[in-house]
């Protein structure tokens, strides 16, 4: 029998940057739950990407193309207006808003679509919530000359109108999925049956850091150059480590990304905020971490929101990019190993959080970002004024505008 | 000797090969459920293949994905699908029943007691989708003392060492999936299949069953011809869902359908 949804004696854990082991499990997380025609491929996947996560040549290109085409290093800015107003710690924005397409994703498909690339498939498909995994699969597809599916839920098309024209605008064939919820779920069980069937000529760039090994682990790696760079710019800046690290969680990338590097810096505490959507008394919400079960979904074995019997049950969240019933099993493993905390806001205190940072900052956060942002006005009126918090502003909130006026009854 | 077991021998001392009809349990309804196993077997299935409906039915075609759908709808439920499998064994001692899902409504309701519960009702085998072997050790452990048959896959996609060891761990028969793709696909390959399954004959003497792609009796002649067992799902699923509004036309229609494949392996030279 599984010994599931237990905390862990961490006193025993040295690093816990440990994970996965070498099956991709992240203790009873992870792993690779898929039919039987994947493994092969996963498999393929994973030397691939053992050989050229090493490979000096492939490192050098992915850090060329991430500092002159996606723009980084992205700044770590100091919110001093912000932070005065809240009147306690001081708070820092990892600016990856800024990024190339506008969102923390480019840093992941930049690095599968070199990967891709290497391994000679000329077809990439991707799954989308938001449209900014879409977006960022067809920009690299674009470049690199690729043939590009998206699937998308159909009504986050509804919802994401803006970035199904971008998608299309660069070449991209967007897929409308009809089945199930018809959302970021559905979509990622369409494009997995595409894979299935097309797997000789095509890569899967699956978006966040789920899925079956060695997915959580890659998309975590290309995404650690987030914490990697805040890590340091924080010490540049202030002189030490944050006391503080604040990110949302809908698959968990950008958290990763900013997490990982820190996680053996014991001092620094971890906050990843889900999706209470209306509340997380209510049920409809999309935390996993804060109101869900262990189970096995999407090649990966994690936290999930189902009934009794096992069916996935709908999320609600008002960020497209958080309404997704299961998250990565590095998170799922970081939480019972209590090494980090999972906490939610709801839609409201999201939005809230939107217009302050809007007209405090001038910056307009993804409605996903607004999460990680309310959750940081929380606890940062109680920390002293010279403790530090860094927040993952993970996207720029340009795509959200429409849903933001929708629901203030404004029409555009 | 499980009913497995017993079915491919008696079959073998008859010459003649497997038929497995699959069927969403709950589709159209539970109730028709139960009479449609007994008109499979009435109709010349040797094993039901019994799908336990996932809300998130990854490796399964459009017929299948809606077959779940629609059960689900039903409020059917893993103790709904165990019940089914009571009701047919009230009238049907012999016949093997395989249940086939995801990983998902196992995992919810622990492993003990859904081998358990399984085992209690007469279940035969699983087949669980996004279990491959490497990840099945523990539920496998249970299994093995209910004497419950954990049914691999082989694809075209499963090559050396992994073909080795899924041979070494399979009991019952195996499964190929004959082609790249979800269930209901359409471009099946008898010769490809062949060669596979001779590779794959030379490392174990279990019976060999072939599934995806098979839509009508010329296609499960060709299959039956190289192979033990043939598995029919979407055509079959299909049919269900053209009539299920109007069960006594949909007995027969699925009596008249299993009936032709029964004729088609029947008469393989």
């Amino acid at each position: 029998m599984l010994e599931t949804n237990k905390k862990i004696d961490n006193s025993e854990i040295e690093s816990f940057k440990s994970m996965p082991d070498k099956r991709g499990h992240f203790g009873i997380y992870g792993g690779r739950f898929v039919s039987e025609t994947l493994m092969g491929p996963l498999e393929e996947l994973e030397q691939a990407y053992n050989k050229y996560s090493k490979d000096p040549d492939f490192i050098a290109e992915f850090e060329h193309d991430l500092k002159h085409y996606v723009g980084r290093p992205s700044p770590l800015y100091h919110a001093k207006r912000w932070s005065e107003q809240l009147g306690g710690a001081q708070i820092y924005l990892k600016r990856e808003d800024l990024n190339h397409t506008g969102a923390h994703k480019i840093n992941n498909t930049v690095g599968q679509a070199l990967l891709a690339k290497l391994m000679g498939k000329r077809r990439i498909i991707a799954e989308t919530g938001a449209g900014q995994h879409g977006v960022a699969s067809a920009t690299v597809a674009a470049r690199y000359g690729m043939e590009c599916i998206v699937y998308m839920g159909a009504e986050d098309i509804q919802r994401q109108a803006m970035n199904v024209f971008r998608m299309k605008l660069l070449g991209a064939t967007v897929v409308a999925v009809e089945a199930g919820s018809r959302t970021l779920k559905d979509a990622l069980n369409e494009a997995m049956r595409d894979w299935v069937t097309n797997v000789d000529d095509t890569f899967y760039i699956i978006g966040t850091v789920a899925g079956p090994h060695p997915y959580p682990t890659m998309v975590r790696d290309f995404n650690a150059v987030v914490g990697r760079e805040a890590r340091q710019q924080c010490l540049d800046q202030t002189g030490r480590l944050p006391d503080s690290l604040v990110a949302c969680v809908g698959g968990g990338s950008n958290a990763i990304g900013l997490f990982h590097p820190f996680l053996d810096d014991k001092e620094v505490s971890i906050f990843g905020v889900e999706g209470a959507g209306d509340g997380i008394e209510t049920g409809r919400h999309a935390a996993p971490l804060n109101a869900g079960k262990p189970g096995v979904l999407h090649g990966n074995r994690t936290y999930l929101m189902e009934d009794n019997y096992g069916q996935i049950i709908e999320t609600h969240c008002i960020s497209a990019g958080l309404d997704y019933p299961g998250v990565g099993p590095e998170h799922a493993w970081l939480k019972d190993t209590g090494r980090a905390n999972y906490v939610s806001v709801t839609d409201i205190e999201a939005l809230d959080a939107f217009h302050k940072l809007t007209r405090i900052e001038g910056i307009i956060p993804a409605l996903e970002s607004s999460h990680a942002v309310a959750y940081t006005a929380k606890i940062a009126p109680e920390m002293d004024k010279d403790a530090i918090i860094i927040v993952n502003l993970s996207g720029r909130g340009d795509k959200d505008i429409h849903t933001v006026a929708a629901h203030e009854g404004i029409t555009l | 000797m499980s009913r497995i077991e017993a079915c491919f021998n008696a079959l073998k001392n008859n010459n003649k090969k497997a038929l497995i009809p699959f069927i969403t349990a709950g589709d159209p309804s539970l109730n028709l459920t139960v009479e449609l196993m007994h008109v499979l077997v009435d109709a010349g299935a040797d094993i039901i293949e019994l799908g336990v409906p996932f809300s998130d039915p990854m490796a399964d075609g459009p017929v299948i994905q809606r077959a779940s759908e629609r059960a689900l709808h039903n409020g059917t439920n893993t103790d709904d699908v165990f019940n089914i499998v009571k009701e047919f064994r009230g009238k049907n001692e012999s016949t093997p029943v395989i249940l086939m899902g995801y990983m998902n409504p196992i995992e919810v309701m622990g492993y003990e007691q859904f081998v358990e519960k399984a085992a209690g009702v007469g279940v035969d085998g699983l087949i669980i989708v996004d279990l491959p072997p490497e990840e099945a050790a523990e539920l496998s452990a249970v299994l093995k003392p209910h004497g419950i048959d954990q049914i691999f896959l082989i694809s075209p996609t499963t090559r050396g060492e992994r073909l080795n060891r899924i041979c070494e761990v399979a009991s019952g028969f195996l499964y190929y999936v004959s082609l790249k793709g979800v269930t209901g696909s359409n471009q099946l390959d008898v010769k490809a299949v062949g060669d596979k399954l001779d590779e794959i004959r030379s490392k174990t003497s279990l019976p060999l069953g072939v599934g995806f792609g098979i839509k009508d009796a010329k296609i499960a002649q060709a299959v039956g011809t190289i192979s033990d067992a043939v598995v029919v799902g979407s055509a079959l699923v299909e049919r269900i869902a053209e009539h299920g509004e109007n069960s006594n036309k949909l007995k027969a229609e699925v009596s008249s359908f299993i009936s032709s494949l029964r004729t088609a392996l029947d008469n393989i030279e």
